[in-house]
């Protein structure tokens, strides 16, 4: 158990050297399909510091979740560079450098909810005390606490959600990969958990991907904005953005947030319109 | 009461069914014999005493429900378990060389599944013999490995399993295949970034999701595994079994003699899916499936 805490403890000291933790050069990818090739991505480049929340924005289909596969090592570019952690994504996965929550809840049917939060502690050979601890931690943190012994069919699909949220966060990583994790919730709940992920981020010093189709989502939590747009999927424009590290869900009425929404409104509308020139 | 409502009314209904169309048939077959043994003494006969025995013949051409059940609780109840005219006994030497070629197939079947869905090349090169070895008629070849490993000094009970594994492991074989295959790729995906071994993905995602697959084919392993033994015994010179009654029967125009063990058989097969259903259920509840 203290052998995974060690480690990441040990990693994040020798990453304090100005290292990036995601570097993304000239990346293509081309998926070979039957209907002939989709240039589903095509030179991005990226880079994200540590610490960043960095969100990925953009309409249906323009790649973002192929990037955050990329980087997950779960998908091979077809040209171009990329290192996580200064390493190869295949490395960094092999030292379980990121966790993944993916676009809908993927929890494993035949185990409970408890159950599902100690699948990767268990895959990474956690003992039992310190799975139950970190188990009865995550579940409160995504407020499912009392909820432990349910099957997941038993849960709603947002709180299902949230299960999935607490399993990535099971183990600690220094980075969170999440692919729209609040898409299917509702307005109040998705507030909620925007705030606590907030509090968690701002807390901890992970860095965070985050796939989302809000602008409010996307600028309220973020301090970077990457505005993707389709066919082939490229990257239209990274607006940086920083409320400040204080901030409320209150801020959304700001002028300086209406501005920035403003921005990244415009960016997806050119992404389009751009798209509608070639067609 | 919503057992009685959901599972004995209707398989009740059938059942009477059944019974009340076997009685029609009995009349129906067993009536010429009636009408020419009648016709040859020259009495006429009434129709009411030609129904009558018509359900009363030592060999009719289909013997009577009620017939058959007398022989069955004559065979079962009456006679000592350990005479040879026992059907207990009988049904004991069918259901252990079952079990045992059942219990070996399901072990072959899954052993197989599991080799196929981690290699490519086997998944290539075994699958279609696996087919092949199944379309070969069972019928002539229980008798050529029956008399083959007797000439080695292998008989009794192994021999007979031996069919009923050859017949049994197949389901289980093509069931668990589908069944290791059968996780969603973003349940794999999630194994994979977690870095797990094959063997953690094998047993924290592809093993338990193969159950259901799994009750399923050793459900029809185990009636198959049955077909299996009773054909294993007919080439052996009907010493036991339930196959060996079937053939005496034959033999001697023991028609009653012949559906007694056919419903034995019948009986124990319904017994035996059964208390697979019934482990599958406890299974179940314990994986937290939907009730
Ligand atoms: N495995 C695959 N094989 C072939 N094409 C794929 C594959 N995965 C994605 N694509 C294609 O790549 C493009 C980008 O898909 P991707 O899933 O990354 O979009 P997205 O931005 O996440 O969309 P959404 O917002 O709907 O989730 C799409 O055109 C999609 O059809
Ligand atoms: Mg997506």
């Amino acid at each position: 158990m203290t052998v995974v805490a060690l480690r990441s403890k040990a990693k994040t000291m020798s990453d304090a050297a100005p290292v990036n933790v995601i570097d993304v050069h000239d990346l293509s990818l081309v998926f070979e399909t039957n209907d002939g090739p989709v240039n589903a991505l095509s030179n991005i480049n990226l880079a994200v510091s540590g610490g960043e929340f960095v969100s990925f924005i953009g309409p249906s289909g323009c790649g973002k979740t192929t990037l955050l596969r990329v980087i997950a090592d779960l998908e091979q570019p077809t040209s171009g560079t990329i290192t996580v952690n200064g390493m190869s994504p295949s490395e960094a996965r092999q030292k379980r450098a990121y966790g993944y929550v993916f676009q809908a809840a993927a929890l494993y049917p035949w185990r409970t909810i408890g159950g599902n939060i100690s699948l990767p502690l268990e895959v990474m050979g956690i003992g039992r005390e310190e799975r139950k601890q970190r188990v009865a931690k995550n579940l409160e943190l995504v407020n499912l606490s009392g909820f432990e012994k349910k099957f997941p069919w038993q849960l709603s699909g947002g709180m299902q959600q949230r299960a999935s949220i607490a399993r990535a966060l099971s183990f600690d990583p220094d980075l969170l990969l999440m692919d729209e994790p609040f898409g299917a919730l509702d307005e109040i709940v998705r507030d909620h958990l925007n705030e606590e992920l907030l509090k968690l981020w701002a807390k901890t010093q992970k860095t965070v991907i985050f796939v989302t189709h809000s602008i409010p989502e996307a600028v309220f939590l973020s301090t970077k904005i990457v505005v993707m747009s389709p066919r082939p999927g490229r990257i239209h424009e990274i607006i940086d953005c920083n409320l400040g590290a204080e901030r409320t869900l209150d801020i959304r009425e700001s002028p300086e947030f209406l501005q920035i929404a403003h921005r990244v409104r415009e960016g997806l509308r050119h992404g389009h319109s751009y798209d509608g020139t070639h067609l | 009461m919503n057992f009685v409502r959901n599972s004995v009314i209707p398989v009740g209904t059938v059942l009477i069914a059944i019974v009340a169309l076997w009685y029609v048939f009995a009349v129906i077959l067993n009536a010429p014999f009636e009408r020419d043994q009648a016709a040859r003494a020259n009495t006429p006969i009434t129709t009411g005493q030609l129904i009558a025995n018509t359900m009363a013949q030592e060999r009719p051409v289909l013997p009577a429900p009620h017939q058959v059940a007398a022989e069955i609780r004559k065979t079962v109840f009456d006679i000592s378990p350990t005479s040879k005219r026992s059907l207990v006994y009988h049904g004991w030497v069918t259901l252990s060389s079952t079990l045992l070629g059942f219990a070996l197939g399901t072990l072959l079947g899954i052993l197989l599944a599991i080799a196929i869905v981690h290699s490519r090349t086997l998944d290539k090169s075994l699958m279609p013999w696996i087919i092949t070895s199944q379309t070969v008629p069972i019928l002539a070849i229980a008798p050529m490995v029956i008399v083959v490993l007797n000439a080695v000094n292998i008989t009794g009970l192994l021999p007979k399993a031996m069919i009923s594994t050859y017949l049994s492991f197949f389901p289980v074989a093509v069931g668990m295949v589908k069944g290791l295959r059968s996780p969603e790729i973003m349940h794999l995906d999630l194994m994979r970034t977690y870095n797990a071994s094959k063997m953690q993905v094998f047993w924290k995602l592809r093993w338990p999701a193969s159950m259901p697959y799994l009750f399923t084919s050793m459900k029809i392993a185990v009636a198959i595994s049955l077909v299996g033994a009773i054909v294993g015994e007919l080439p052996t010179g009907a010493v036991a079994g339930i196959g060996a009654r079937l053939l005496a029967g034959s033999y001697y125009g023991q028609t009653v003699q012949i559906w007694a063990a056919l419903i034995t058989a019948a009986l124990m097969a319904a017994v035996l899916v059964s208390l697979i259903g019934l482990i599958a259920n406890v299974v179940n509840r314990r994986m937290g499936v939907r009730p």
